[in-house]
């Protein structure tokens, strides 16, 4: 009798019903309404690589040491430097940064002794050819200028 | 390829199924709905990892390794960096030794979840996908705060961490540890609740203790089948000695049971996890060594209990920065091996279960 009335009832229906209505309070809500709503990355989040400079000079702080060539795995930064004659040092012309081939492990940027060379927090890379991704020195210092959407 | 019975049939089944979980084919061999024979195809997903090691320092492969079994990243990262420290007589510091240890775990979670969250939508239960995906998004954010990856997270290095813990680490830790048991309950009374789904489990992919020896089967597949045997308590690494934890068994070896060790190691792992965040040593998190890894002569090998089963490298040097060659032992493809004898004389429906149950992750089976 209670077994008919339970089926009678719909019960089993209700119960799992109340599931399912408790995991819809706001707080349980994961998902995010990307692009509008952009999501919070970390801090320490590795994307798009960026090539420091002096906040004031607008100078490079790379010093061309080739350490975060020799770093990384898929060899795919490509340091390109000249002698200064008068300073003795070297003084960063080119730099490419293959990034279709990166894996955004973080090696080259452990590897740099002046923090010049950064992974920001920027994700959107995406390009609509391969060349797009080589990132030269200009690209590298502007970083990644998505399209924002707004409402 | 034997010649067919008139009344046998030959389906393929993938590289392309939704539920091989990647890119498996398995030829079937049915008479009927019975599968009689099994002949599993892998290599859709090989890169050579083995050999991109001999190319690499040994610094620069760490990242490579979380691209083997990338449900678990944090795991391969431990092993390796184990075996490397094995060969170069390095020992990790304690505080290092302790997140470590909060974060495998919490990817043993993360990996569980997944696979609960596929294997019941495999099944047709599609509801614990969501909320299982729900609580992985918490652990991965956990890996994005701590190394700035989700997936391939490269968060350990030869030697200890990278990363000094952030802010707040410890109480997001133990705020999930805290509302994670009362989930994976909830998990049980929807799934195990459901007769159709103790039904459609109860005695399917059957594997006894004896054949998971024979076939060199790990992990929980082992376990379920009865044999108690955990790397964690067997040869503890990283530390796990000093925490307090049970090996969840079960005796059957069906795939009802593997769920239900699954489900109990991920609270097992919680219990690790409360013991290892409420004491984290102070301390250096690298420990002195040379910055140029360059292990002395010898080889070394280190196996760890990754969540689907026994991870191990081996790893010989030749005293370079090279390693002179490195062999991974990966548990999804040695586990698959006993997929064959788990479908024999299974209807076509249960492989679909088996091969979820069996826990692989096609990019650990190539490599
Ligand atoms: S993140 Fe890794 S792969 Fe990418 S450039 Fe840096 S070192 Fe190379
Ligand atoms: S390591 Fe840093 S300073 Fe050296 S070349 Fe690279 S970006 Fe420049």
């Amino acid at each position: 009798m209670i077994k008919f009335l339970r089926s009678f009832l719909l019960l089993d229906l209700l119960e799992g019903l109340w599931v399912t209505f408790r995991h819809q309070s706001p707080s349980q809500i994961e998902t995010e309404q990307y692009p509008s709503e952009r999501p919070a990355v970390s801090e320490r989040y590795r994307g798009a690589p960026r090539l420091n400079v002096h906040p004031e000079t607008q100078e490079t702080l790379c010093i061309s040491c080739n350490l975060c060539a020799v770093a990384c795995p898929e060899n795919l930064i490509v340091v390109g430097s000249v002698r200064n004659p008068e300073t003795k040092r070297k003084d960063l012309v080119t730099f490419t940064y293959d990034l279709s081939r990166c894996m955004f492990c973080g090696l080259c940027e452990d590897a740099c002794p002046v923090d010049a060379l950064e992974l920001t927090q920027d994700f959107e890379i995406a390009s609509y050819t391969r060349e797009g991704l080589i990132w030269d020195r200009q690209a590298l210092e502007e970083g990644p200028r998505p399209t924002q959407y707004r409402q | 390829m034997t010649a067919l019975d008139s009344n046998e049939m030959v389906l393929n089944m993938g590289p392309q199924h939704p539920s091989t979980h990647g890119v498996l084919r398995i030829v079937l061999k049915l008479d009927g709905e019975r599968v009689t024979s099994t002949d599993c195809i892998i290599g859709y997903l090989h890169r050579g990892v083995e050999k991109i090691a001999e190319n690499r320092t040994y610094v620069q492969f760490a990242p490579y390794v979380d691209r083997m079994d990338y449900l678990a990243a944090v795991s391969n990262g431990l092993g390796y960096c184990l075996a490397v420290e094995k060969l170069m007589n390095a020992v990790a510091t304690p505080r290092a030794q302790a997140v470590r240890v909060i974060l495998t775990e919490l990817n043993r979670i993360a990996s569980h979840l997944l696979w609960l969250g596929t294997h019941a939508l495999d099944i047709g239960a599609i509801t614990p996908l969501f909320y299982t995906l729900r609580e992985r998004e918490a652990v991965l954010k956990i890996f994005e705060n701590y190394c700035g990856a989700r997936l391939t997270t490269h968060a350990f290095r030869i030697g200890g961490l990278q990363y000094e813990l952030y802010d707040g680490f410890e109480k997001e830790v133990e705020s999930f540890c805290g509302q994670f048991l009362a989930k994976v309950d909830e998990y049980e009374e929807l799934l195990s609740g459901n007769r159709i789904w103790r039904e459609r489990l109860r005695g399917v992919g059957v594997i006894d203790a004896e054949t998971c020896k024979r076939y060199g089967v790990t992990g929980p597949v082992l376990r379920a089948a009865g044999v108690a045997w955990d790397l964690r308590k067997a040869q503890p690494y990283s530390g796990y000695e000093q925490y307090e934890f049970d090996v969840p068994t079960r005796t059957s070896g069906d795939t009802l049971d593997r769920y239900f060790v699954r489900l109990d190691e991920m609270r097992q792992s919680v219990r690790i996890i409360q013991q290892a965040v409420a004491n984290i040593p102070t301390g250096p998190i690298m420990a002195k060594i040379a910055k140029v890894v360059k292990p002395p002569v010898g080889e070394a090998y280190v196996s760890i209990e990754a969540p689907k089963g026994e991870l191990g490298y081996y790893i010989v040097s030749d005293g370079t920065t090279h390693p002179y060659r490195l062999r991974v032992r990966p548990p999804s493809f040695v586990n698959l091996q006993a997929l064959g004898h788990m479908a024999q004389g299974a209807l076509v429906a249960d492989v679909v279960a088996i091969i979820g149950t069996i826990d692989i992750v096609l990019g650990e089976v190539d490599r």
